[in-house]
């Protein structure tokens, strides 16, 4: 298996550093040739105008959407969550989005940094205790459609969700040092 | 938890900016966050006099112009300037050198802001000062406002070599490396257990051209600051495109080659003997 971590701007090399010890080949991906053999593909936490003007730049959006359409995996964390979502409210102006899932974000919704926390998140399918939620400047998915589940709340707002081989997180699980939820991504929403 | 916004930077170009115009500019470009400050280095380098804080009004324009964070400057130890930046909701504060200092002993006791800091350092000694005094995230200090990467460069390599000579000394000899470098123990064994600082380390100071940024990144920093070489060029939102793109492909010649093709004129630039010792702001803080 392969998975690839789209390197272009924010915390890509923390995700490499929790895949490669879950024994994951785990590539950078800075060119869109890169997604050729992937299984899976994280777009990290960062600054998402920033990362989605690069992969405007270099023209990820198409093949993105094309190796998703052959069965890539593709999971988003915080910035990576609203580059997936079908809808983003309170963007900027013009900022593209893949357009992948069928949820609305909304950007920098628990609001700027001085609002940054960390809790614990009760998250469907894994095992054992809670989930330390890291949130920093995070958006919120305000809706999810019909095909897609729920998998973690933080007061009512939705946090983690999952749709087919699309999985959406607005904290950040590379930053803890637990990998249960990149070993929930590996074994269970990319297709075997 | 205060460094991580720190962490979502990474890879990122900050860039200085003057107005909601310029901040803009910034954002468009592709910067990951924006410093917003009455004059950049070059032009508080050329007026001279004492550089304060930028006006409050000034500082709300750029936070409402744009979505990224936004940092402002306040003076090394002037924690009234912090106080005042943190209840705007600016997103960091820079305790820094480009503006006159307001204490020659003390720098801000950064435990006592929710707000992060951003501090600059030339060595492993000073980057642990500042962290101990609660930074979340440190840069080079170079020489603002000279489009001269050289002290960038010089004090990376610095803290590089440093940092290896800590990572590879004994336990035993911690003790001594502490007093030496004049750092908390417990911080220096962080940087001998993990053979990196334990804060985000950016460039800054002097960085001009999409070859400088690349150039900090293969040195070991996680991103990078532009003060003046991208409002001070001939053709602002193309030079600060092409350093964005840079910073991403640091280790892709013939991408930097291409952002690199018809910039325009870069800041003119200064070389650093012909900076008088008392005007250099690197000497600033301790």
């Amino acid at each position: 298996m392969r998975v690839g971590v789209l390197a272009l701007q924010g915390a890509f090399r923390e995700h490499i550093v929790m895949l490669e010890a879950l024994e994951v080949a785990a590539v950078a991906v800075r060119l869109p040739n890169q997604l050729d053999d992937l299984d899976g593909l994280i777009i990290p936490g960062g600054e998402s105008t920033a990362i989605g003007k690069l992969m405007e730049s270099y023209e990820f959006f198409e093949p993105i959407a094309g190796r998703h359409a052959e069965g890539m995996a593709v999971w988003g964390t915080c910035a990576g969550a609203i580059l997936v979502a079908k809808r983003v409210l309170d963007g900027v102006t013009g900022q593209r989005s893949l357009g992948l899932m069928d949820i609305a974000v909304r950007r920098n919704a628990f609001g700027r940094q001085v609002d940054s926390f960390e809790v614990d998140l009760d998250f469907a399918h894994l095992h054992g205790e809670d989930y330390r939620g890291v949130f920093i400047r995070a958006p919120w998915i305000e809706e999810v459609g019909a095909g897609a589940e729920v998998l973690a709340r933080h007061e009512g707002a939705i946090v983690a969700a999952r749709e087919g081989n699309m999985l959406a997180t607005v904290f950040h699980p590379e930053l803890t040092g637990d990998p249960r939820i990149h070993r929930y991504f590996i074994e269970d929403v990319i297709p075997t | 938890m205060k460094t991580g916004l720190a962490e979502m930077l990474k890879g990122g170009v900050i860039m200085d900016v003057v107005n909601a115009e310029q901040a803009k500019i910034a954002e468009d470009a592709g910067a990951v966050a924006v410093m917003a400050l009455e004059r950049v280095p070059a032009d508080i380098r050329a007026t001279g006099g004492i550089a304060r804080m930028a006006d409050p009004s000034k500082i709300e324009e750029i936070v409402a112009a744009v979505s990224v964070p936004v940092m402002a400057k306040c003076r090394i130890g002037h924690f009234v300037e912090a106080q005042l930046i943190q209840s705007l909701g600016v997103d960091y504060i820079d305790e820094s050198e480009v503006l006159t200092p307001a204490d020659e002993q003390y720098h801000v006791n950064k435990w006592d802001f929710t707000v992060p800091f951003v501090c600059g350092a030339r060595s492993l000694g000073e980057a642990l000062r500042r962290i101990a005094e609660g930074a979340a995230m440190v840069r080079t200090k170079g020489e603002p406002g000279t489009g001269n990467v050289v002290e960038a460069v010089r004090h990376m390599r610095q803290m590089n070599d440093e940092i290896a000579w800590v990572a590879g000394i004994s336990e035993g000899q911690l003790f001594d490396a502490a007093k030496e470098l004049g750092a908390a123990h417990e911080l220096v064994k962080w940087v001998h257990d993990n053979g990196k600082l334990p804060v985000v380390n950016f460039a800054a100071g002097g960085i001009a051209t999409p070859a400088d940024a690349a150039l900090m990144m293969q040195l070991g920093c996680d991103g990078v600051f532009v003060g003046s070489g991208i409002f001070k060029s001939g053709d602002p939102s193309t030079r600060a495109k092409a350093i964005v793109e840079a910073t991403t492909h640091f280790e892709d010649p013939e991408i930097i080659a291409k952002v690199s093709r018809n910039l325009g004129e870069a800041m003119v630039g200064i070389n650093i003997p012909d900076i008088p010792q008392s005007e250099r702001m690197q000497e600033r803080g301790w």
